[in-house]
């Protein structure tokens, strides 16, 4: 009998031999006054799917077109494949980047915005011929070569975008909000179809978006910024189910956060949050100081909603329901508390719904254990 | 419904029809009469009076006896061909100095822009003519510019500018620039800048991404601006009247002399139709360029 083939996690950020395709080192950029990086220290593995989220201004725009040669650092170096890029100009960069308004160039038909970039490095002419084809094939767009780029629809341009900036083989493409202008059902199609490709084509892509969803679908590592700063880098899954701070909580999802005072209590702690009820009790991996002010965050989906207390739950609450929004699959309830919190908690709608045992104004207990949420202490 | 909207089509079909269609064909009638001592000065004029005998007279003396004379005549078409050439040469000019001015413009910062705008179409606000007429004062051989070189000890004799072709191409060049700066500074100032990063980024340096993104989009701006200069350039009479001398041939001005001093209006009319007709080329490539331009646009 075979043995069961090992299934190899891409993680190279856990293998300590590994080096880093690309090392941010104490990157700053201001322009005059404003600080748009903040040394900023981080490494990139090779095959990484790696996107920049944050809110727009965060400094994520700049953070890559520090890579793509557009600027440069006021302080510190960026390292791509051994080699500090500071006096690189961007049209000798291994670089390539797909532009959030696609730029592709006008007066040009879709095969030769394709080859625009080959004919600059001197390519031989069949050998340019063969990798548009490639290009084209990859990207689907083999029936559109002679058409100019305000003859197709948005979703194709978009293709002719990444078909142009990948067509060079770089080392790293670096994507600004690709999908930014394409409708949402589009979208979806081409998170999966820009995953594909980019599994193919072994490259190193490190995309920026404000799009959580869209961070979260593609990338295998996701980096969260805020104010020239990284707050987290972590895998998806990682930022959703441990977020490391109440700006990663409420940046990903949605989340309720709740203000109280910390009690360790052996591995687990006790938050008072509201007078005259039980306090919150979690789990929690780090030690926290004793009367430590804490958030604690729970995920809507980590509640559970009943008529009557589930006692094998640690955490309940009763409230009453303000309002639910029915999404089909699941339904949202906006619970008020004693204390006139409101905590949203999602549930699967499992029943039908003239079958639902609680609606508007009821008296619900909101229930969950000890390890739904997470203790912040920032 | 209907009778909406065919009069609002019949508007502007009037218009051309009443101040266009009707003052050409009146013109192209004088172009086929003779020249006569009388007023109006030709003859033969449509007298209705006279019944159906004196119409079918009247067009009997018409005739494309000043067609011919014109080809006869190598002053007429050695001054089109005149007209021809310092219109073409202007317009090269016209787009060497006018293009980096665009760029520049188009390159500067957005709060910027409007007193750039404002200043290329000041000079409309006084009247064209004494315009020209300042160039007499600065080129002429007593003029400033004769002066300032004479005093910096740069010449002995003063420049003969003042009545040579190149007064009356300063002349041109001088006049017409806006119309070569506006349209090239529109084309470039809708261009996406990131298209010029993109070039950059594909492997262009400065230089190239220039020639092959930014040269060719401003392409329909350049062509109309061409033509915009080329047009008004080639039926040109107060630059070279008043800049250029009794050497300098062009269309414009024996156009004005056959009317006022010979007082010969069939031939001075044939002229102007002649001229019209070489215009039309010029003007209907100018449609078309502009019909593309608007497709790419879109």
């Amino acid at each position: 009998m075979a043995e069961p083939a090992q299934q190899k996690v891409f993680a190279p950020w856990e293998d300590p031999s590994e080096k880093p395709i690309i090392r941010f080192e104490g990157v700053t950029k201001r322009f005059g006054d404003f600080t748009a990086v903040d040394k900023l220290d981080l490494k990139i593995y090779r095959g990484e799917f790696f996107a920049l989220l944050g809110p727009s201004g965060c400094g994520k725009t700049t953070l890559m077109r520090m890579l793509a040669g557009f600027e440069t650092p006021t302080e510190g170096h960026i390292i791509l494949d051994g080699q500090d890029v500071a006096p690189i100009p961007p049209n000798k960069r291994p670089v390539n980047m797909m532009f959030q308004s696609y730029a592709l160039f006008p007066h040009l038909t879709v095969w030769e915005n394709i080859a625009f970039g080959l004919k600059r490095e001197g390519m031989e002419k069949d050998k340019i011929e063969a990798r548009v084809s490639e290009m084209l094939r990859l990207t689907r767009l083999e029936q559109f070569a002679k058409r100019k780029p305000h003859q197709i629809s948005g979703g194709q341009r978009q293709r002719v975008a990444l078909a142009r900036s990948l067509a060079k083989a770089p080392k790293l493409l670096l994507l600004d909000e690709p999908l930014g202008a394409l409708d949402k059902k589009l979208r979806q199609e081409t998170q999966f179809e820009l995953m594909d490709i980019q599994e193919k084509t072994g490259t190193t892509f490190v995309i920026v978006t404000h799009d959580q969803e869209e961070a979260m679908t593609v990338a295998s590592r996701v980096a969260v910024m805020d104010h020239g700063k990284l707050v987290q880098v972590a895998t998806p899954a990682g930022i959703y189910e441990t977020p490391n701070s109440v700006y990663v909580a409420d940046f990903i999802g949605d989340v309720n956060i709740i203000e109280g005072a910390a009690t360790p209590n052996g591995d687990q702690v006790e938050i008072a949050w509201a007078e005259g009820l039980a306090p919150i009790v979690a789990k929690s991996s780090e030690p926290i100081a004793p009367g430590a002010k804490v958030h604690f965050a729970i995920r809507p989906e980590k509640i559970y909603v009943s008529r009557e207390p589930d006692m094998e739950r640690a955490n309940r609450v009763q409230g009453k329901v303000i309002d639910i929004a029915y999404l089909g699959n699941i339904s949202t309830y906006r619970v008020r508390l004693a204390n006139g919190q409101m905590i949203s908690a999602s549930m699967t709608n499992a029943r039908r719904l003239s079958r639902r045992d609680f609606t508007w104004e009821d008296e619900v207990w909101l229930n969950w254990t000890d390890t739904a949420g997470l203790v912040l202490t920032r | 419904m209907n009778l909406r909207r065919l009069f609002l089509i019949a508007v502007p079909y009037a218009w051309l029809g009443l101040f266009f269609l009707v003052p050409f064909l009146i013109v192209f009638k004088i172009a086929l009469s003779d020249s006569a001592l009388s007023i109006p000065p030709y003859t033969p004029t449509l007298d209705l009076s006279g019944g159906w005998t004196s119409i079918k007279e009247f067009f009997q003396g018409l005739d494309f006896e000043n067609f011919v004379f014109l080809t006869e005549d190598s002053l007429y078409w050695k001054s089109y061909l005149g007209s021809l050439k310092i219109a073409s040469i202007s317009t090269v000019l016209t787009l060497a100095v006018g293009y980096p001015i665009a760029y520049a413009m188009a390159q500067s910062a957005d709060e910027w822009r409007p007193t750039l705008m404002m200043l290329v179409i000041l000079p409309f606000w006084t009247s064209f003519l004494i315009r020209v007429y300042s160039w007499v004062g600065i080129i002429s051989n007593e003029g400033l510019l004769n002066q300032l070189l004479l005093g910096m000890g740069v010449i002995d004799t003063p420049l003969q500018i003042m009545n040579t072709p190149t007064a009356v191409y300063i002349g041109i060049v001088y006049t017409y620039l806006p119309f070569m700066i506006l349209p090239i500074y529109s084309a470039l100032e809708k261009m996406d800048g990131s298209l010029i990063e993109a070039g950059v980024d594909l492997g262009c340096s400065k230089l190239q991404a220039f020639w092959l993104v930014t040269l060719p989009l401003s392409r329909p701006g350049m062509i109309a601006g061409c033509f915009l200069v080329f047009i008004p350039a080639l039926g040109e009479f107060v630059i070279p009247s008043l800049l250029g001398g009794s050497k300098t041939l062009m269309i414009g001005k024996v156009l004005w002399e056959e009317f006022f001093s010979n007082r010969d209006w069939p031939v001075a009319s044939a002229v102007a139709v002649v001229l019209l007709l070489i215009l039309v080329i010029p003007i209907v490539l100018f449609q078309k360029n502009q019909e593309k331009a608007e497709e790419a646009g879109r």
